[in-house]
């Protein structure tokens, strides 16, 4: 039994991403130990909730060589109608609230998946359209008007934060999503006809998948999961306005990709972009406990995501073919740096 | 020679079988060239101030500056790439001219310094893609937060103004009459764009690279330098932009130009431009961005809050496209198969 | 078992299949049989539901049939082992062998242990030494067909349809082919075989078609057909007529290539290429052939080597430094590599010689033309305009206008990777006459092919190309074409 490889460890980028989150939190634990108390480590958790749940519908979305722009806005316009239903009818139950929330995410989402399957637009040309739209009908809903944390209903605010074995409702929500996405990412038909779509579209059709459903599906989930973290988003804040979540969809793409799913589409997985997520959610919680600047927060998360889509192209490279068979007693050819492939 | 023996009469080939004016008619460029006319139109009836000189002069304000960073950004999205960081480019380059006049940097210096950073952005962004190997939708999602997060990182939640009175005249100046110097520029620029696209060795490979770069490899052009120099492009427009920009407002916030990659990408593929590359005319940019200045100016004079605005740009990004889609495919079923 | 009566597909500007007949019977192996371009490709997608016919009928067991998308042709089981091997990189073998079709659990998902199991099975049964857990990307090229053989066999199907399944494999995996195709056979599916190699069919196959050009020629039973008659069937005359190779004058070496070596692709590979010479590189598909010359033209770094042009050293970093050497390529994916199919036709046929159309880089059109009717002129292309997309033209116009491109460079070596593949016969002969006359004038070429009777009518000396490495390099005096398919296939023993 050969050794252990630690070139082929390099190469599983979630363990390489979880040595990254090890590194970064020894870091700031060498100099403020609380950091990594328990506690606050499920606090920072707590913070990186519904960019978790978030960046899974959106890491669908990639994998299927698609994107979606409009994740952040359809958190604004949902949230938006659940806030203003619930300041304007108290009494409504929540479940009711929460199955609105998810149905229009759901909806939003099918219209963006709609016009990418149906009418064959990009998907970059389609949710850049409706993440102006979305946004939009939220200040034609709402005027302009905020909705302020008096406004809200107790239960309506109080759901996130209950506290359950320990953890508050928005965590296991987050780990409720996580595992559920871990098996239809996994194991269902349409979690690997994602992968098989992004990764050759045209094997994927002589396989007899359809390309467009795949893709449409992924559009749902995305759409479904941002509605879910529309309600998420207004009752943890306490506070319903247009610009919720402005520029939030920028976070849930650089979450997937510091987690390794490919921009090319086919390659990436839940832990992946949980850890993704989570790196993200360390920095950000980090900056003001080492007393650096909150602003400093766009440039370096700029910088994280530079450096990971380096590492990850690197590694996705095409090393070419393999034709030539290791000779006998030669260390294989194979083995060795793959060239350079064209563009 | 065997070829010769066997070879038919040469039949003649023309070089184009229909004239160029009756291409041009049924073009997409002439069908916006048709919406444009319907709201100027639109306009001139729903407000009697919008014919005013003067007044349709202070509307060009509202998209010049944006139509110019879209001339740049259409070459990067015909060579089949993106740009998102234009509007961090502009924040910080708007940033370092800022900072420049602190020191007291005169008007000329102010200049340099947005052009010199614009370019550096530019350029960052092209080694990122072309040298690195990045796909450019993600390196300038992260040169966009990096560019803008360096503008937070000096700024914070502080101002600069105080630039100097005769910088002024590069964001509210006029060169002859009630012709801005932006709108001006934006002229030149366009002509200039028009024929580096459309009339040069440069234009002709950005557009191969955009429809093929493996073939475009193989046929021995530069992709990596060609590409590189479409952001170099794009960045220097963008800090163009800035100087405009800076100039019209006087002060620079991190915010400035927030969201401003947006409008301009509609821009481009509202004139037409494929978004996965490959084709596109600088005519059909410059039509567009009148149409988005003719829509924004009248929704304007109704008074029609930005946010609206922004909601009718998007509708109109997904309808242009969306719709010939349809009409198409309407026409096709109707023929018998 | 299936029948096709009177099938008809149009693309634009060709008809690739005009009112064919086909019958597959139970537990017999038809061979279809016809030149590249006949049409045969176009048939298997049909018949696998990627394709819909423009006209005719599908009989499945007497019932007419529709297969409107590839789940209809699986629902009527059949399969087929596509040409190009359609696969996933990124997926496991297993995924890739069950991928469409999983086994699943109770609950709907996937039940990856069967996956695993029977995959495992499956390679077992085709003798393939294969981990089903690795990922498809780390297996070679003949290891992927034996995974899309699995994949064609893991489907409980009546009719198997192998489109060229042996082009890409030795001679030992040819065998463990021909053992499993009997078994299939024996068990009563209906097998249609399509094949360039007439040893094969003649092996295998109880009957024939023959497609030409889109139509049914001739068919029968194997045992009573000739190969002469075959061959004559297939290219509408007699061979020898086909290739009109004009014997011109060797010169003085253009190309030397000494100890040329890629880390993963083609190892430690010398020749010299001449004046007026006509190279073959033959071998197996998937054997380093293409990677070799892309390495020459720039596109791939060489690890080792050298190569001198006209006796002096070049270094060729780019498809830029190879032209500006003399050496072009005109390489075998015309739509992907070789042309921009967007584009008119005159912008390709100037794409690789800009600097000439254009003064300071502004590019003067009425020269551009000029030089694309210069050479529309000379290869007799067929067009409506000079403004046409190249995307619209037929394959061999499409072609001409790729090779027009780099003679407009005035090169002084050309490559030309499967020059005539998917292209209609009276193309071809004008390709090859060409060919000839591009030698006569003094150009060295270098012709990739995997058409042995195209390489045994063209080439002065033939390179032959196994796994990457040399196999052998034979002078045309004498040559056959049983020394060149053992070389390639690494089969130096026993005759059948």
């Amino acid at each position: 039994m050969p050794g252990f490889d630690l070139r082929a460890a390099l190469r599983h980028r979630e363990l390489l991403l979880a040595a990254a989150i090890a590194v970064l939190l020894g870091a700031i634990a060498a100099r403020f130990p609380g950091f990594v108390a328990p506690a606050n480590l499920f606090g920072v958790f707590n913070d990186s909730a519904i960019l978790i749940v978030m960046a899974l519908g959106q890491a669908a979305v990639i994998l299927t060589r698609s994107i979606d722009l409009s994740v952040a806005a359809n958190v604004a316009l949902t949230g938006m109608v659940v806030a203003l239903l619930d300041a304007h009818h108290p009494g409504l139950p929540l479940a009711l609230l929460i199955g609105v929330a998810l149905l229009q995410g759901l909806g939003l989402g099918a219209i963006n998946g709609w016009f990418v399957w149906k009418v064959g637009i990009p998907p970059i040309v389609v949710t850049l359209g409706t993440l102006t739209i979305y946004r939009g009908l939220a200040f034609v809903l709402s005027g302009g008007a905020w909705i302020n944390s008096f406004q809200f209903s107790q239960s309506f605010l109080a759901l996130p934060r209950a506290v359950v074995l320990g953890l508050p409702v928005l965590s296991w929500i987050a780990v409720a999503v996580v595992a559920v996405m871990a098996v239809v990412f996994g194991r269902s038909p349409v979690g690997r006809a994602w992968y098989a779509v992004g990764g050759n579209p045209t094997a994927a059709v002589y396989a007899g998948i359809d390309a467009g459903r795949a893709r449409f599906l992924a559009f749902c989930l995305s759409g479904l999961l941002s509605g879910l973290c529309g309600y998420l988003w207004v009752s943890r804040y306490a506070v319903a306005y247009v610009d919720v979540a402005s520029g939030f969809e920028l976070d849930v793409i650089a979450a997937c990709v510091i987690g390794g799913v490919s921009i090319a589409g086919g390659i990436g997985t839940v832990w992946g972009t949980l850890l993704g997520a989570l790196f993200l959610g360390i920095i950000k919680n980090a900056l003001p406990v080492i007393a650096v600047s909150p602003f400093a927060q766009m440039a370096i998360s700029g910088a994280v995501i530079i450096a990971a889509v380096t590492l990850n192209t690197r590694a996705e490279r095409k090393a070419g073919r393999i034709i030539l068979r290791p000779v006998a007693g030669l260390p294989g050819r194979a083995d060795r740096a793959p060239a350079r492939a064209t563009p | 020679m065997t070829i010769e023996a066997s070879a038919p009469a040469f039949r003649t080939i023309p070089d184009r079988l229909h004239g160029r004016w009756r291409a041009l008619a049924g073009s997409w460029e002439a069908l916006l060239l048709g919406v444009a006319a319907t709201i100027f139109v639109a306009d001139a009836l729903a407000s009697p101030y919008f014919l005013d000189l003067t007044n349709l002069s202070d509307a060009t304000f509202t998209f010049t500056e944006k139509a110019i960073v879209a001339l740049a950004m259409a070459f990067v999205i015909v060579a089949g790439e993106i740009d998102l960081s234009v509007g961090g480019t502009i924040a910080l380059a708007s940033t370092a001219m800022g900072a420049a006049a602190q020191t007291g940097a005169g008007t000329a210096e102010l200049v340099g310094v947005g052009l010199a950073v614009g370019a550096a952005c530019g350029l960052f962004n092209g080694f990122l893609v072309a040298r690195v190997g990045l796909p450019s939708i993600v390196a300038t999602i992260g040169t966009m937060s990096l560019y803008r997060g360096i503008s937070y990182l000096v700024l914070g939640d502080t101002v600069y103004n105080g630039y100097p009175d005769s910088f002024g005249f590069f964001g509210q100046g006029y060169v002859w009459g009630v012709l801005s110097f932006e709108f001006a520029s934006f002229g030149l620029l366009a002509v200039l764009a028009g024929i580096v696209l459309h009339r040069t060795t440069f234009g002709r490979a950005v557009r191969a690279i955009g429809n093929n770069p493996f073939a475009a490899r193989f046929s021995g052009l530069r992709v990596e330098r060609i590409r590189g120099v479409a952001f170099l492009l794009t960045g220097l427009a963008a800090g163009l932009a800035a100087v405009m920009l800076t100039a019209r407002l006087g002060s620079t916030r991190p915010s400035i130009a927030l969201g401003w990659e947006l409008d301009i990408v509609t821009i481009v593929v509202l004139g037409g431009v494929n978004i996965q590359g490959g084709a596109g005319t600088i005519p059909g940019v410059v039509i567009a961005a009148l149409v988005m200045g003719l829509v924004t100016t009248g929704l304007g004079l109704l008074n029609v809050p930005g946010i609206i605005m922004s909601i009718v740009v998007g509708a109109m990004l997904i309808a242009v496209i969306t719709l010939p889609i349809l009409a198409r495919r309407l026409l096709h079923r109707r023929k018998p198969a | 078992m299936l029948r096709l009566s009177r099938i008809s597909k149009h693309f634009p500007g060709v008809k690739a299949l005009d009112g064919v007949d086909l019958e597959l019977r139970a537990g017999r192996v038809t061979a279809l049989i016809g030149e590249n371009g006949a049409g045969k490709s176009t048939l298997v997608k049909i018949l696998t539901g990627i394709y819909r016919p423009d006209g005719g009928e599908i009989l499945v067991e007497g019932q007419p049939v529709r297969f409107d998308a590839p789940e209809d042709a699986q629902a009527a089981r059949i399969t087929a082992i596509h040409q190009e091997t359609v696969l996933f990189d990124e997926l496991s073998v297993a995924e890739n062998i069950y991928l469409g079709h999983t086994p699943r659990t109770r609950l709907g998902l996937v039940n990856w242990a069967a996956v695993q199991a029977r995959a495992a099975a499956l390679l077992f049964g085709l003798d393939a030494p294969i981990r089903p857990r690795t990922l498809l990307k780390n297996l070679s090229i003949a290891q992927r067909h034996l995974v899309a053989i699995a994949r064609a066999l893991s489907v409980d199907s009546t009719v198997v349809i192998m489109d060229e399944p042996t082009a890409a494999l030795s001679h030992k995996e040819v065998e463990d082919l021909f053992r499993i195709l009997a078994r299939l056979k024996a068990s009563g599916k209906a097998i249609l075989f399509i094949s360039h190699k007439f040893e094969e069919l003649h092996r295998i196959a109880d009957d024939y078609v023959v497609f030409r050009d889109g139509r049914t020629v001739g068919s029968g039973t194997m045992a009573e057909a000739s190969h002469d008659n075959l061959v004559r069937l297939m290219v509408g005359r007699s061979v020898d007529q086909v290739f009109p190779k004009v014997p011109a004058p060797i010169g003085a070496p253009v190309l030397e290539v000494r100890g040329y070596s890629h880390p993963t692709e083609f190892d430690d590979i010398s020749f010299t290429l001449r004046r007026g010479e006509i190279l073959g590189v033959y071998g197996l598909v998937g054997a380093g052939r293409s990677e070799l010359c892309q390495s020459l033209f720039g596109i791939t770094r060489p690890s080792a080597g050298t190569v001198a042009v006209e006796g002096r050293p070049v270094r060729i970093r780019s498809a830029r430094d190879a032209v500006a050497a003399g050496i072009v390529y005109v390489p075998e994916e015309r739509g992907r590599h070789g042309a921009v199919l967007a584009m008119p036709i005159f912008e390709n046929v100037t794409l690789g010689s800009l600097g000439t159309v254009s003064r300071r880089g502004f590019l003067k059109t009425a020269e551009e033309f000029r030089l694309a009717r210069h050479y529309a002129e000379r290869f007799d292309l067929r067009a409506a305009s000079l403004s046409q997309p190249v995307g619209t033209l037929s394959g061999g116009n499409q072609q001409k206008v790729v090779i027009g491109k780099w003679l407009a460079t005035n090169p002084k070596v050309i490559m030309l990777d499967e020059p005539t593949k998917g292209i209609d016969v009276g193309s071809k002969s004008a390709v090859h006459a060409f060919m000839s006359e591009l030698a006569g004038q003094g150009l060295a070429v270098l012709m990739v092919s995997s058409e042995l009777p195209e390489i045994l009518g063209m080439a002065d000396r033939v390179l032959v190309m196994r796994e990457g490495r040399m196999a052998g390099l034979y002078e045309r005096e004498g040559l056959t074409a049983e020394t060149l398919v053992q070389a390639a296939t690494g089969n130096t023993g026993v005759r059948h």
